[in-house]
């Protein structure tokens, strides 16, 4: 399969210290390539990179076009969302402000979050600050899906969230891959069997194993570069 | 009582002036984390072109001085937003060097102000009115004094509005809170940098003309000691909070005046006192978040 977006020999530093290495991967230009490792490894500084959201140096290509020169701004310009971390909302913002703000050029689709997270629109006044923590997740997924996006970069999305807000995030996920492709990370691995085709797994900021989810959730790498089992995943 | 409503109001009215400039200076510093050392320059600029001005069109007269705060107000927002393009963005997210070019800007301007106008205040004259009092319960408030608090009362109005209503002000609120979050949602949040500029200039404009209302006069070092009560308002209020600044610059001003009448002028130690005593009850300040 082609990819849609290619990094070669990304590294990236915080306050001078490198924290990604040499990273080189692919994302697909279809379905979700999931980007794993252990705690600590670099994945969502791996993400903040490519974003142009830390220092960087290395070759980033998107769609044919080098975006590793690019300001921040201007590579979301060019289609590509972001789901961060811990979510991000502007907690002094309403839920509608949150969401206008993150309203790009071209249809926002304002009915997807009808369909996806239908209770968002109750609390469209509400203070961001004041949602649970899976509803700000809603509102931060809200802000990426309803553009018209080419890539999507979603970084621990079930992350402290409730079961059935795993579901609901998983489900929203799924749909969206259908249309966009996705770099997901993700420590769930149940999440990442329903949702991924390929893994890119980092240890120590480079680049450990690169191939198909399944094989690679069946296998005992799991457990050598996750440190957990493939019976824990089940239970 | 009628001294206590003196120093109140009076009080109220150099707050209101502590506003113009910190209001400002707390926007700025609160969306791009630069203090603005240049911001008492934009004030004096704009204090003696609007003086310039406005005598032109009639000394002393009613149209020469609202003519003169109209030319504070752009020519503040102005020299301000030009400063911002030139200086601060060509140094993006380089806030140590941006702070030291702000710092720069500041001094080699008043040495410029000082060529254009000389090292001392020129007098100036304002419309009769305003050198008259107004009987309030018994005190004779200085009638400068409404027009200083009611300029002020605008802008705060007219600053909410915008934070509130716009999709630049929209910007600025998300900014002030996270602003790579901004950017990564698309927008290119130098924009907003360049607003909040330019606001913040036309406000410390419009304040510079009004100092010269209070203190009778035009100097090349107006802006400069304003600005050092305008750093303290906005460090009381809290770093980037526009309500913060409006509560504190009326609070540290009234401090001021009080402990200048009854503890035998030590008002500028009660200011400094005041500061560290918030500082250290409470380092975000008055309305300041707890992160930033
Ligand atoms: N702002 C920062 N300042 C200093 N070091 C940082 C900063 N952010 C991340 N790091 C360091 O960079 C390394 C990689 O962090 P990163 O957040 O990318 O890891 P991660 O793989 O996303 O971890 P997690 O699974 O816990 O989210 C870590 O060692 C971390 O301590
Ligand atoms: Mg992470």
């Amino acid at each position: 399969m082609t990819a849609i977006l290619t990094v070669r020999g990304l590294d990236a530093r915080i306050g001078g210290q490198q924290v990604v290495e040499d990273v080189s991967l692919d994302v697909a230009e279809h379905g979700v390539t999931a980007l794993l490792g252990r705690n600590g490894v670099g994945k969502s500084s791996t993400i903040k990179a490519l974003l142009g959201l830390t220092e960087r140096t290395g070759v980033v290509t998107f769609a044919g076009e080098r975006i590793d020169g690019l300001l921040t701004h201007r590579i979301v310009q060019r289609g590509i969302a972001y789901v961060p971390e811990d979510r991000e909302v502007f907690g002094g913002l309403t839920v509608e402000e949150n969401l206008r703000l993150a309203e790009r050029a071209g249809a926002p689709n304002r009915a997807i979050i009808a369909e996806l997270f239908p209770e968002l629109l109750e609390r469209a006044k509400q203070q961001a600050g004041t949602l649970s923590g899976g509803q700000q997740q809603m509102v931060s997924l809200s802000r990426a899906l309803m553009n018209e996006n080419r890539l999507l970069l979603v970084d621990e999305p079930t992350k402290g969230l409730a079961p059935r807000i795993v579901g609901t995030v998983t489900t929203a996920l799924e749909a969206a891959a259908e249309r966009t492709p996705m770099l997901l990370v993700e420590q769930n691995l149940q999440v990442v069997r329903a949702l991924a085709h390929t893994v890119v797994v980092l240890s120590g900021g480079r680049v450990v194993h690169t191939g198909p989810a399944t094989a690679f959730l069946d296998s005992d790498l799991v457990h050598r570069h996750l440190g957990v089992s493939t019976d824990q995943e089940a239970a | 009582m009628t001294t206590v409503l003196l120093l109140l109001i009076t009080g109220v009215g150099l707050g209101a002036l502590y506003f113009l400039v910190a209001s400002g200076l707390s926007l700025i510093y609160g969306l791009m984390g630069v203090l603005n050392f240049a911001h008492g320059s934009f004030l004096t600029l704009a204090g003696f072109l609007g003086w310039e001005v406005g005598r032109r069109v009639g000394d002393g007269s009613w149209a020469g001085l609202l003519v003169g705060m109209l030319v504070g107000l752009v020519v503040g927002a102005l020299v301000a937003a030009i400063t911002e393009l030139v200086f601060i963005r060509a140094l993006y997210e380089r806030h140590i060097e941006q702070v030291l070019v702000t710092v720069g800007l500041g001094l080699a301007s008043v040495a410029l102000f000082e060529g254009i106008w000389g090292t001392d205040p020129i007098q100036i004259r304002l419309p009769e009115w305003l050198g008259q009092t107004t009987d309030v319960l018994g005190a004779n408030i200085p009638n400068d004094r409404w027009l200083l608090i009611g300029s002020a009362a605008l802008v705060l109005v007219l600053i909410v509005l915008f934070l509130q209503r716009t999709s630049y002000g929209l910007v600025i609120r998300a900014g002030v809170e996270n602003r790579t979050m901004v950017t990564a949602l698309g927008i290119d949040v130098r924009r907003a940098f360049t607003v909040v500029f330019a606001i913040g200039g036309a406000a410390a404009g419009l304040g510079g003309v009004l100092a010269s209302v209070y203190y009778g006069q035009v100097g090349a070092h107006q802006g400069t000691s304003l600005l050092i009560y305008a750093f303290i308002v906005t460090v009381i209020g809290g770093l980037g909070s526009l309500s913060g600044a409006a509560i504190a610059s009326v609070l540290v001003a009234v401090i001021q005046q009080f402990a200048n009448f009854y503890l035998g002028g030590t008002g500028d130690l009660a200011v400094v006192l005041a500061l560290a005593a918030v500082l250290l009850v409470r380092p975000t300040g008055l309305m300041g978040k707890v992160t930033h």
